[in-house]
């Protein structure tokens, strides 16, 4: 099935908020913009607004201006919606202001100064803070959170080699193609006044509970839509309810609409990143590489406020041990308070880092015990009916040994290898090398986070015997609505003409969760599915489940029945049997199901300029039923486009705690020119509880392409590189 | 904004005598990137150089190439003769940008800009181009190699357009262009080595290097030690000439060490094979 909205935005026809003419509700709208914290830490003693403007014609929105609390709802309600007088991190918002004249508006903007009376910031995560630098308790911990399994004394007593290691990821930016953007209208309702805002956003419902936090105001007076959203990754999950605060306000004392578009540059100084990370890892080994315990300490850098970090947190250190199994692990995880911009969601959503550590260490481990890299992975690889790190018991039939196997065999592994090496005796000053990474991901939310989402998913009858799917779940370039129509028009057994996804809007949608944690296809389709079968129960006569033209008659019937009505089939998650999990105590089953990965990568590394280009490379997953096989291939290669990235050149770089290169001519993301083909290989494996049989495949391909590549580097030169992005100025002084 | 738009070039020259600190543009892909934060420049002066027909296009004499105030990357890049005695040219070229900058981006807006990551000026440089000047009192041709006075200055007056640039056509026997970016494509320099050798003459070395000074920089004790034959067993042997020359800095892009490192090693493994002095590592 072709993408739903492929052919519009192929050709440019699609308009993202920026791009739409101001009519309709945006009729006479007041551009927004934001004034920012100069600096990462200190009491706001002045704000000065700049002589040669007439300040009575703009609008400006301070926090005496917020109707409720000045928080932004989330995990922990710490983040202000605008700075109250103090600030914690460099750009943080401290006023907003609004005018019809956007230069006008910049110049504005730019003329207010903030004075700040600064205090110490804490800027490294990875150093014990100052007595000066507190915050937070008595240690500047956002989160802890252990994992606990059999008694890694016992493993290392047994010893025959410990192998320790020390790794470190950096922040990533998700240059999303589309900027955050909101607009915000006020309308009538039967019970008062209406705020309406609508932009680009991946998690609606997100937005709605700020919105009736800090607004004060109950649903039926906020309403929250999606407009088409040009990509997200994670960018838009918490931030999109900041931006809509402050679109909400303006449009609240302007009463007037009102728009924020970011700039590029603002867009990548003021919003959240990948949280950088510092995994430490002491492994006792037997003679063939078999783990006896796993000693793994998790360091998250979490920025300024708590936002979403002690979710990151949890899913790092679930994935941290890695697809393999060891009777004694001690997993210890800290998400840590910095001066600099929240760190929040970002595809993968803490395993990148984690599995980034782990793949590397099995490498090292190989290369401490002289043994094959594969040989290591090979013996300690999960099999079914062995247990992870929480102890939960693997099952559903993915043989993995064949899936490393098979993967080795599609790259052509042994013969690169062997090419590389001979390459390597005689190039001047160019050499080559092949890495692997196996890797797993769990999809869908956390432990019980399914059950206390508690999503739901409409599926409307139409009085031509029509469907339309009504959900939360956005279409932010990932291709929700293409396959949504494909599972609903399959369990339907419908034409894809007659089923229609309608636009999220929390009037019309209900709650189907947030738009993360590759959960859509698998989670939401079933409901999708679900849906649909108790629409044609409703429908239907004696129980008997209708399908295709029996049900879309059916339908019609049951309009011209009752002329006026809505026909919906509604269906709320139910967790698989079976699936438990204390999350107290981090053991059980953290996720229903595991999706499953193997990459090899092949790297050329230039001696003159310490630069990596990948040669090859070759992604093979298990991700259950493939629904889409064009999106979900497309899933993985920009998924390993973007971890190439992260590997290699994408490097935020810092001046005085906020981004110093905000800029895409020096935050440098690959072009076309700097990946290769990305081969990518389906092994189908159905899994029962997903929609369509599908498990998640959104972020597994973020997982494993920086160790795949890093352990290329270490095989080509003799390095042994453990910290990422692995640029040519930090490769260097390894090759000396 | 206020943009000035002459139609003929001895316009143009009144109207920079005319309106002193006017700036010029042409294909303007310097002027715009960002456009929308620099508030301050929306304010100044601009001279439309796109209506000066005369400044357009490329032009061959008996002794050099002649290319215009407004020839364009794009211009040298359909040009087969070029390809042919000045390779270096539409190697560079093909490295500025994207198709969309090639395109509108000129090689004279290139010099005028006077970014020392430039990647037109160093190849125009290392073939010994030079630059000619007009205003309301006449013309004069600099050459490329003094044209700098300093970071982002030169010796252009500010009633000076740059007109054209004259490359002498004399035969070299071995040309070639680096280019270290970030990335494969639309980088920024952060090293750049021009390196082209006369197929006769004592001085037949040139050696021009970008991203490692305030300006764009002719590298003379790196050319006097090449011209002698001073045998090179490393590119270490190379540090301490180049130290001489150049003086990279820790930025943004990369670091002094980095450069330093880099140019070295790419000028020894750029001369393997085609300098007797060289030897292989």
């Amino acid at each position: 099935m072709q993408r739903l909205e492929g052919l519009s935005k192929l050709t440019g026809a699609e308009r993202y908020l920026d791009d739409e003419p101001l009519e309709g509700p945006l009729k006479g709208c007041l551009w927004g913009m934001t004034v920012r914290s100069p600096v990462s830490r200190g009491k706001i003693t002045r704000i000065t607004y700049g002589a040669g403007f007439d300040w009575s014609q703009f609008v400006v929105v301070e926090p005496s201006d917020i109707p409720g609390p000045n928080e932004t709802y989330l995990i922990e309600n710490d983040q202000p919606v605008l700075a109250p007088g103090y600030v914690r991190h460099m750009h943080e918002a401290v006023v907003l202001i609004a005018h019809q004249d956007r230069n006008l508006l910049r110049r504005a903007v730019a003329s207010v100064r903030v004075d700040v009376a600064p205090e110490p910031p804490a800027l490294d995560f990875r150093l014990t803070p100052r007595p000066d630098q507190i915050q937070r308790g008595s240690d500047n911990l956002l989160k802890k959170l252990q994992i606990r399994k059999g008694n890694i004394e016992r493993g290392f007593a047994q010893a025959h080699k410990i192998v320790e290691g020390e790794y470190e990821t950096g922040a990533q930016e998700h240059v999303y193609i589309e900027p955050n953007a909101m607009s915000a209208w006020i309308e009538d309702g039967p019970t008062g006044d209406v705020v309406v805002v609508r932009g680009s956003m991946q998690c609606p419902y997100y937005v709605l509970n700020a919105l009736k936090h800090a607004l004060k105001r109950d649903e039926s007076r906020v309403r929250v839509i999606q407009s088409p959203t040009g990509g997200g990754f994670g960018g838009k999950e918490d931030y999109p309810s900041t931006i809509a605060l402050h679109c909400a306000l303006l449009t609240l004392k302007a009463r007037r609409p009102v728009k924020i578009v970011y700039d590029r540059s603002e867009d990548m100084a003021a919003t959240t990143k990948r949280h950088p990370s510092l995994v430490r890892h002491r492994t006792a080994v037997d003679q063939n590489g078999k783990m006896l315990a796993q000693h793994i300490e998790v360091i998250l850098d979490g920025g300024a406020y708590v936002t979403l970090s002690p979710v990151v947190l949890s899913r790092g250190i679930i994935h941290a041990a890695g697809p393999y199994t060891c009777e004694n692990v001690l997993i210890e995880g800290k998400a840590v308070l910095t001066n600099s911009v929240p760190y929040g969601a970002f595809r993968g959503f803490g395993a990148p880092q984690t599995i980034f550590a782990v793949e590397r260490h099995m490498d090292r481990i190989a290369a401490a015990l002289n043994l094959d890299p594969l040989q290591v992975r090979r013996v300690n690889l999960l099999k079914d009916g062995d247990t992870t790190s929480t102890q939960q018991v693997i099952k559903g039939g993915t043989d993995r040994h064949a899936l490393l196997d098979q993967t080795l065999h599609i790259a052509n592994y042994d013969a690169h290898k062997r090419e590389a090496e001979k390459f390597n005796r005689t190039h001047p000053y160019l050499r080559r090398g092949v890495g692997v990474a196996t890797v797993l991901h769990g999809a869908g939310f956390t432990g019980n986070g399914e059950v206390y989402l508690n999503s739901k998913v409409d599926v409307a009858g139409r009085p031509d015997g029509s469907l339309e799917v009504l959900a939360a779940s956005t279409e932010m370039g990932q291709g929700t609505n293409t396959v949504f129509t494909k599972i609903a028009a399959d369990a339907a057994g419908y034409d894809i003409a007659d089923v229609f996804v309608g636009t999220p809007d929390t009037f019309r949608v209900p709650n189907s969760g947030p738009t993360v944690a590759s959960r859509t296809v698998m989670v939401v389709g079933k409901l999708v599915e679900r849906a649909i079968d108790e629409l044609a129960r409703q429908v239907g006569q004696n129980g008997s489940p209708l399908r295709g033209p029996a049900l879309k008659s059916a339908i019609q019937a049951w309009h011209r029945a009752n002329p006026e009505s809505e026909l919906k089939g509604r269906a709320t998650y139910q967790p698989p049997p079976d699936v438990k999990f204390d999350d107290k105590n981090y053991i059980g089953d953290a996720y229903a199901t595991f999706a499953w990965g193997v990459c090899v990568a092949a790297v050329e590394v230039d001696l003159r300029t310490a630069a990596v280009r990948v040669l090859d490379f070759v992604a093979a997953q298990d991700i259950g039923k493939v629904i889409n096989p064009v999106l979900a291939t497309g899933q993985v290669q920009g998924g390993v486009v973007q971890a190439i990235g992260w590997a290699l050149t994408e490097e935020m770089k810092f001046k005085d705690g906020g981004m110093h290169n905000n800029t895409l001519t020096n935050y440098i993301i690959p072009t076309s020119d700097d990946v290769p083909s990305i081969r990518v290989h389906f092994h189908e494996n159905p899994y029962p509880h997903g929609g369509g049989g599908a498990k998640g495949v959104g972020e597994l391909p973020m997982d494993g392409p920086a160790p795949a590549i890093l352990n290329a580097v270490a095989h080509a030169t003799g390095a042994d590189p453990r910290a990422i992005p692995l640029t040519p100025e930090r490769l260097l002084p390894l090759l000396r | 904004m206020n943009v000035l738009m002459p139609t003929s070039l001895a316009e143009a020259c009144t109207l920079c005598a005319k309106h002193p600190g006017v700036i010029p543009m042409a294909g303007a892909t310097d002027l715009l990137v960002h456009w929308p934060l620099r508030q301050a420049e929306h304010d100044k002066s601009y001279l439309d150089l796109s209506k000066l027909s005369e400044l357009r296009g490329v032009r061959w004499t008996a002794d050099s190439l002649t290319l215009g105030a407004l020839a364009t990357y794009w211009d040298v890049l359909q040009d087969a003769r070029i390809a042919s005695v000045f390779p270096l040219l539409p190697d560079a070229a093909r490295q500025v940008g994207a198709i969309q900058i090639q395109s509108r981006g000129t090689w004279a807006g290139n010099i005028a800009n006077g970014s020392p990551a430039a990647d037109g000026v160093p190849v125009l440089m290392a073939y010994d181009a030079s630059v000619t000047l007009a205003s309301a009192h006449g013309t004069r041709t600099v050459p490329l190699r003094s044209y700098y006075t300093g970071y982002r200055a030169s010796v252009r007056k500010p009633d000076e357009l740059i007109v054209s640039i004259e490359i002498p056509l004399v035969a070299c026997d071995f040309a070639v262009f680096h280019k270290v970016g970030a990335r494969k494509a639309q980088a920024i320099t952060k090293v750049g080595l021009v390196i082209t050798r006369l197929a006769s003459g004592s001085q037949r070395w040139r050696v021009v290097a970008s991203s490692v000074a305030a300006t764009i920089k002719r590298c003379p004790t790196v050319e006097a030690l090449l011209n002698t034959g001073t045998p090179l067993k490393a590119p270490a042997d190379l540090s301490a000439a180049f130290a001489a020359d150049v003086a990279p800095i820790d930025d943004i892009r990369s670091t002094a060490d980095y450069r330093r490192t880099v140019l070295a090693r790419l000028l020894f493994h750029s001369l393997q094979g085609v300098y007797d002095g060289a030897a292989a590592p």
